[in-house]
């Protein structure tokens, strides 16, 4: 089985919550993910369960969309294989907080 | 000396103000959790240093934050509110079926003799409770199920549960209120609830004077009177001398019967506190004129406490758990409004101070008086 380390960038109040300075190093074992990244980065920070995904049924939350590559991946499958360079760790998984509110 | 700890919750963070028990001058310390909607924040009346607080956000969602030295440092916990079963459907504004969803927690409220027991009042309205440090919640299930539940509906801010009073004088009574369903109460633990909103009349309703419906803005109770309720309604004040299971408008003389907050002088229980508020919809003090009332009858005869506050162009909010009192003997007073005040009496109401002018819009004051 294939191990990865992928790179995720958190919006600040999500490092902040992490007690995090800035990108989160997580490895991964097989499959590189959505789903398999942000199970890595919960089982790595616990604070985090909930904050970018339905604890139960794992919908993202609306506020909040990934971005890799230039592309933006919310909508895809979350167990559909991210781009090669997250995988290989060449560029983040970015988790962005809609910029947005009062 | 004692010290005042007070606990500001704001649209944009917590603060802590803290005194000495003169309540001339204040430290300001904070925010915490900059950029989060703090619903409130309460400490443990068992251990003051056990504080609780909720944290929400439209991004992020719920978080619950636990500080065990007064404030000063935080740690996250259980952020998991799970309904019982299947949660089913209240009404939404339009009157339709919605399914019940968690949104935030509104209200926590530490338990009067254990600091790790704290039960949280949840928007989409049920109540929650932990007995680990919030280490981990469940539902009080009863109340969602007892019945009435599918003829809930949302207030302006949301179905919510905001208000738990717990009873010093019997651990298996509690009584809560919600938005808009009205005021309930067990007397066996929370397994089974009683609606107690018998005497509310509520014209916004098809039928006045329903069982559920109403929509109860805050509920206060003198711990040496368990049985002495005063309601803050959406339009009405009123008393219940018998655990609520009749009411009485004792709304008097106010300049409008509408507001938020209402609570009760710490030694004088029947001296009340409300913020009458210009409704519907504006929600601002009659007048410009920011005062608080007090009736030293338990309601009907009010006056109103002007020295200090704001007497032209205020035009602020007091939000429901934006009121509290401290224990010394000379009775402090403190709320906070929209604007970002925080306001103190030191004198049971006589005179008022701001201890800060310039915070985020205030959603909640509580106080701690720590010997």
């Amino acid at each position: 089985m294939t191990r990865s380390t992928v790179r995720v960038e958190l919006p600040a109040h999500l490092r902040a919550l992490a007690q995090v300075g800035g990108e989160v190093a997580l490895e991964i074992e097989g499959a590189v993910t959505i789903r398999t990244v942000l199970n890595a980065l919960e089982a790595s920070y616990p604070m985090l369960r909930g904050t970018i995904r339905d604890h139960d049924t794992k919908a993202r939350r609306p506020f909040l969309r990934f971005f890799a590559c230039q592309e933006d991946l919310s909508h895809d499958s979350p167990d559909a294989p991210l781009p090669d360079a997250v995988a290989t760790g060449a560029e983040p998984l970015i988790v962005l907080g809609a910029i947005a509110g009062g | 000396m004692s010290t005042v700890r007070v606990l500001v919750g704001t649209h944009k963070g917590a603060f802590i103000l803290t005194s000495d028990g003169k309540r001339k001058h204040w430290n300001v310390a904070g925010p915490h959790f900059g950029g989060f909607d703090i619903y409130h924040l309460k400490g443990s009346p068992v251990d003051p240093n056990r504080i609780y607080a909720s944290q929400t956000s439209g991004w992020f969602g719920q978080l619950i934050q636990r500080s065990n030295d007064g404030g000063e440092t935080w740690e996250p916990v259980e952020n998991k509110f799970t309904y019982d079963g299947v949660p089913g459907t209240h009404q939404w504004y339009d009157g339709t079926a919605h399914p019940w969803e968690f949104k935030r927690v509104w209200h926590l409220e530490p338990s009067l003799t254990d600091p790790d027991t704290v039960y949280a009042g949840a928007e989409d309205a049920a109540l929650f409770r932990s007995n680990d440090g919030a280490k981990s919640w469940q539902e009080i299930s009863g109340l969602r199920k007892h019945g009435s539940g599918p003829r809930w509906q949302p207030g302006a801010g949301g179905m919510c549960l905001h208000t738990v009073i717990l009873d010093p004088s019997d651990p298996n009574r509690i009584f809560i209120a919600i938005s808009a369903a009205g005021a309930f109460r067990t007397d066996d633990g929370g397994e089974t609830w009683l609606p107690i909103n018998q005497g509310l009349h509520s014209q916004y309703i098809p039928d006045p004077k329903a069982d559920v419906g109403h929509c109860v803005h805050h509920i206060a109770m003198h711990p040496s009177r368990p049985g002495v309720l005063f309601m803050q309604k959406h339009w009405d004040v009123m008393r219940s001398d018998n655990a609520g299971d009749t009411w009485q408008e004792v709304s008097g003389n106010l300049p409008s019967d509408f507001g938020f907050v209402i609570d009760v002088h710490a030694h004088e229980p029947e001296t009340i506190y409300v913020v009458p508020i210009k409704s519907d919809s504006e929600h601002f003090p009659p007048d410009g004129k920011l005062r608080v009332y007090r009736s030293r009858t338990g309601g009907n005869e009010w006056e109103p406490l002007t020295k200090g506050l704001p007497q032209q162009d205020c035009f602020v909010n007091v939000l429901r758990d934006a009121m509290a009192v401290d224990s010394l003997d000379d009775c402090g007073v403190y709320f906070g409004t929209t604007g970002g005040q925080v306001y103190a009496s030191a004198d049971a109401g006589d005179s008022w101070e701001p201890i800060v002018r310039d915070l985020p819009a205030v959603l909640s004051v509580e106080v701690q008086t720590i010997p």
